[in-house]
């Protein structure tokens, strides 16, 4: 056996994780990027799809597809059941208390711009505070920034120390009478820290603030329980979870879904319509106006079946593991600075070279097979804090290995090589 | 692996990433833009100093970026001096198309501007990157044309 191979081996069952298996689950894996096999450390903006998950969007499209909540046909049933059944796996995903809890979107930033209209409409007026962080992306800023645009609310940005840590002390010190709304990430998507959300919600319940949660970069990684939280509404998106594009989940506890106007109208979310009043449905059909991404929600449930057959927590050890070696070796690279040390980080490493802007880094990387994000990781604010205008970032999944590492670490040697 | 990436990288574009020409802000410069590529959040602000009659006399910018946006920048302040803003717009063209089409012609001996230009060629190979080796023109042409802001977009 090579050396190479011995290694390999010893790496692979080092994690208490059968990743040759999970990697033979992923098709596109067997893809090459300019002569080199693709290795893929972008999963933070969007994961690959197990066989699993496209076989049961096709299956559904060939077997089993009409619109749903619509018609008596046999079809429409068997759809609506598929479709609905998906809510109550996405509920239990979270360990919602109900299905009911469970609103579909587009995709997160859709979920972001529901809350901040409807919450704004029922409880929001001029000189009102809305509570973000330094960590945030800019769909937990933007719309915000909206509705501070039209009506007068204040944004109060939580803080962060110069290894991206969110500070808690700061945090609470910005929870004021006019403090409506926390909106927090779980997990930065550009550092990768792990925000204390308990700890943030509990000081803002001690206020009776409600908290909203980013969750679109922690449920890939760590196990979310929306009740233990107590998160009042949580965020997240299929696409970054080995489901498909075009699926958003947003959470709300079921008294305040209740207490929310709708927000966008149309088919699927009303009671009765007449020309001179229209009654709307309960939640979660409220927020669901038109046609749903029906089969995205059956592909979005087959990628939690997947995920929870590997095991969350034997997910979160194999990515630490992957983290942890990667800083290790990259720190190896010269002039390489990793950017963001929080304590308690999820699979993501950022990071700048003194030779080489992180543009050049990523083509030059690319040509080694590695895909890389580069830039400002939609998180500018972020940067401008970080004194960066942008960073490279490598984020691991479930199908990375840390032979995968080993060649991100040898394309950055050459690109040191190049820019010396 | 490395030959493209020599390509694309050549010393020239090296050295001027490393040590941009005219990258500094002339007092008597009278037109301004300011660039910005949203894809990776580097901006560039272009200044000129343009007389009476049309000609560039000083250009200069102020920024950082990636190797291929700043050297390109630098290149261009040194080409574009002397140049009436016409011929610059001439130029411009020939160098987008030099950037982005396939059939473009690598040389033109009898255009010296363009000549000095074809270290860039090397970002057609590399698509993603055109806007970086853009980015200063777009803004000089915004500059120009008297509005403040460009985009890659």
């Amino acid at each position: 056996m090579s050396k190479a191979a011995a290694t390999r081996i010893a790496h692979n069952s080092a994690a208490a994780f059968d990743v040759a298996r999970v990697r033979a689950d992923f098709p596109i894996l067997t893809q090459e990027v300019f002569g080199h096999p693709l290795v893929y450390l972008d999963t933070a903006a969007s994961a690959q799809k197990p066989r699993q998950v496209i076989e049961a969007m096709s299956h559904a499209y060939e077997t089993c597809y009409a619109n749903v909540h619509r018609g008596v046909h046999r079809m429409s049933q068997l759809t609506t059941d598929a479709f609905e059944s998906g809510r109550e796996s996405v509920a239990r995903f979270l360990n919602a208390g109900s299905a009911d809890e469970i609103v579909f979107t587009r995709n997160a930033t859709e979920a972001f711009n529901l809350l901040a209209n409807c919450f704004a409409s029922a409880n929001l007026g001029h000189g009102d505070e809305v509570v973000i962080s330094t960590l945030e992306h800019h769909a937990n800023i933007v719309p915000w920034q909206m509705v501070r645009d039209r009506l007068g609310i204040v944004l109060r940005i939580v803080p962060i120390d110069d290894d991206g840590n969110f500070l808690l002390d700061e945090y609470e010190a910005l929870l004021g009478p006019r403090t409506k709304l926390v909106a927090v990430t779980h997990v930065s998507n550009a550092l990768g820290t792990v925000v204390p959300l308990k700890q943030v919600i509990e000081r803002a319940h001690a206020r009776n603030i409600p908290v909203l949660v980013d969750g679109c970069q922690a449920v890939p990684h760590i196990k979310v329980d929306v009740q233990a939280l107590d998160a009042d509404f949580y965020v997240f998106t299929g696409h970054k979870l080995y489901g498909p594009t075009g699926i958003g989940v947003f959470y709300g506890k079921s008294e305040l879904l209740n207490d929310l106007p709708p927000y966008q109208g149309g088919g699927e979310m009303i009671a009765s319509v007449t020309f001179e009043k229209t009654t709307f449905k309960d939640p979660p059909h409220r927020f669901e106006a038109g046609t749903p991404p029906i089969v995205e929600v059956i592909g979005l449930s087959a990628a939690i079946d997947y995920v929870q057959a590997l095991g969350q927590d034997a997910i979160a050890a194999h990515e630490n593991g992957l983290r942890s070696y990667a800083e290790t070796r990259l720190a190896q690279v010269p002039g390489l600075n990793i950017i963001g040390t929080a304590r308690e980080k999820a699979s993501i490493v950022s990071f700048t070279m003194d030779s080489a802007h992180p543009h050049d880094i990523g083509t030059i990387v690319d040509r080694s097979g590695v895909a890389l994000r580069t830039g400002h990781h939609c998180a500018q604010p972020l940067m401008q804090r970080l004194g960066v205008t942008a960073t490279a970032r490598a984020s691991f999944g479930i199908y990375n290995t840390r032979d995968e590492v080993d060649v991100l670490a040898q394309a950055l040697e050459s690109v040191h090589e190049i820019f010396g | 692996m490395l030959d493209d990436l020599r390509e694309l990288y050549q010393e020239v574009i090296l050295d001027h990433g490393r040590n941009p020409r005219n990258h500094r802000k002339p007092p008597e410069a009278n037109r301004h833009a300011h660039g910005h590529n949203p894809m990776c959040g580097d901006s560039v602000v272009v200044h000129a100093t343009v007389d009476d009659a049309g000609v560039i006399r000083d250009v200069a910018f102020e920024g950082k970026g990636c190797a291929i946006s700043v050297a390109s920048a630098s290149l261009m302040t040194e080409v574009l001096k002397g140049k009436t803003q016409a011929e610059a717009k001439a130029l411009f063209g020939q160098f987008h198309d030099m950037c982005t089409k396939e059939g473009a012609q690598a040389g033109d001996p009898d255009n010296e501007e363009l000549e000095r230009l074809q270290v860039l060629a090397g970002v057609r190979e590399f698509p993603m990157r055109v806007k970086c080796a853009t980015l200063a023109w777009h803004t000089l042409s915004a500059a120009m044309a008297g509005t403040d802001d460009a985009t890659t977009e």
